[in-house]
């Protein structure tokens, strides 16, 4: 099988206080480029490799760059050094709602939400009726988003996600707000994705989740690569450092 | 193997953002479209009373509510779309870091979801030309090539903005006061004919006064718009245009970082 995700010596920094984006402070930065902000490694020299049809999960504490591969991972930051490598489309669900907008019906968000995760009309025009159905919230299509508890957010653009047939799915920590019925439907869905050799990396802080829909596992610590194999053997290892 | 990168349906994925803003807009008003009338209607309004009967007029021989309409349309269109449009990137802060769609995309859809306001007020516009008598004549065709060249100019500015806005977040507050400015350098409630000849070419080489010359022309004088006017629009949303993307192509990399 070939490399669906590749991630070759990738550093990631980001600037302390980039937040700070008023006149002054451009013109601060050009009057005192010796003082320039200070930088700090959020991913350091992270490598791995995922073949199609693998699905792998990423555990660390907050902060310890999960979140920050599935963003490069992406495409929506860049890498400082090294390189990042996809075959075939990427998908992500990186925020309970991203993308949806609370004063639009379900329905509607489903159609933008689509048209962004790169859907043809046509598609959507097929598929519609099937993202219904897999997402359970039919009664509550016209109503606004704002309507909608966490949970039924989360049915609806996960199931949208999937729609897009994507061969890569990324997703962050979300599913952990879906109920029992809905964990099952997404596992026996990744299971299927699995099948057609479509890859899967999903970050979360629940270890049951993980081990549940993942066979590889990444242990990252402060932006670094602590620990990498079969999802058993470093969740194990993971409870056991943080017990 | 390749980066990272957004495939998918264009004019589908416009279409989405486009609605998504209007529908937003216009969900939270019990008037819905009429708000999009009210603005102008009211505007018009006060400066005919003021300009037409209070301060004596100009453009005597054309009706006034048209001259003015003339130069409102134009200028509403300017504003809204290069203030929607400037901090679309900033306001739009879930999609930049959470959504992969093409960062290109999301000030062209901010613009042109302005040009569905533009076109209820057009309709106005152009209903109140035929209520003042003046008929359609052949130079109306004019119309749909001069704004499509002053939306590419919008585009442009917007392009432009939006990226620099996510760096220096001070600058809409720039726009607002240039926008302030900009309503009485643009002959909205004057026209063309008592600038002094000294200021003329300053008005000339200006994209949104050319497009109010240009409406007055079609519209209440019945003629062609000046060739120097269409070169002047031409090469404003050319310039506009490539300058807009050049900066914001350079500086969308970095755009997650900094919202």
């Amino acid at each position: 099988m070939a490399s669906a995700l590749r991630f070759n010596h990738v550093t990631k920094t980001f600037a302390h206080r980039a937040g700070q984006m008023l006149l002054r402070d451009r013109l601060l930065d050009l009057a005192r480029p010796s003082k320039r902000r200070s930088r700090f490694e959020a991913l350091t020299d992270v490598s791995f490799a995922l073949e199609a049809g693998e699905s792998l999960g990423l555990i660390g504490a907050n902060g310890a760059g999960k979140s920050t591969i599935l963003n490069l991972a992406t495409g929506l930051s860049l890498a400082d050094q090294g390189s990042i490598d996809v075959s075939g489309r990427v998908t992500a669900l990186l925020e309970l709602g991203a993308g949806f907008h609370y004063d639009l019906t379900g329905a509607e968000n489903l159609r933008v939400n689509a048209a962004m995760m790169g859907m043809t009309r046509q598609q959507v025009a097929e598929r519609f009726e099937s993202i219904v159905e897999f997402s359970g919230v039919r009664e509550f299509l016209d109503e606004p988003m704002r309507v909608y508890s966490a949970g039924m957010t989360v049915r609806l653009a996960f199931s949208v996600a999937v729609a897009a047939d994507p061969d890569v799915l990324l997703v962050d920590e979300v599913l952990g707000l879906g109920d029992q019925q809905f964990y099952a439907k997404c596992l026996g869905k990744i299971r299927e994705f699995q099948s057609l050799g479509k890859t899967i990396v999903l970050a979360s802080h629940s270890t049951e989740l993980i081990t549940m829909l993942c066979q590889r596992v990444l242990w990252l610590e402060k932006g670094r690569v602590k620990m990498e194999g079969g999802a058993e053997e470093v969740v194990a290892a993971y409870k056991a450092s943080a017990a | 193997m390749k980066e990272p990168k957004w495939t998918g349906d264009y004019v589908f994925l416009f279409e989405n953002l486009i609605l998504k803003d209007f529908k937003i807009r216009y969900r939270n008003m019990s008037l819905g479209i009429l708000w999009s009338l009210i603005n102008p209607l009211v505007m018009m309004t006060v400066m005919t009373f003021l300009f037409g009967r209070v301060l004596g007029r100009d453009a005597r021989d054309q009706p006034y509510p048209v001259f003015v309409l003339c130069g409102l349309v134009p200028f509403n269109f300017f504003t809204g779309a290069l203030m929607t449009g400037a901090t679309s990137i900033v306001d739009n802060a879930g999609l930049i870091k959470r959504v992969l769609v093409p960062r290109e995309v999301i000030p062209v859809a901010a613009v042109l979801s302005n040009c569905v306001h533009l076109l209820i007020q057009f309709g106005l516009l152009l209903l109140l030309t035929v209520g003042f008598g003046l008929r359609p004549n052949i130079y109306w065709l004019w119309l749909p090539a001069i704004w499509a060249l002053f939306v590419v100019f919008l585009c442009g500015l917007a392009l432009g903005a939006a990226a620099i806005n996510v760096y220096i977040r001070d600058t809409r507050y720039v726009l607002e006061s240039f926008n302030m400015v900009l309503f009485w350098l643009v002959p909205i409630f004057y026209s063309f004919s008592i600038i002094p000849e000294k200021y003329a070419k300053i008005y000339q080489i200006n994209p949104v006064a050319a497009l109010v010359f240009a409406m007055r022309h079609i519209l209440l004088e019945g003629v062609a718009p000046p060739m120097s006017l269409m070169l002047n629009l031409t090469i404003a949303a050319s310039a506009a245009l490539g300058l807009g993307l050049a900066i914001f192509r350079r500086l969308k990399p970095y755009f997650y970082e900094h919202i």
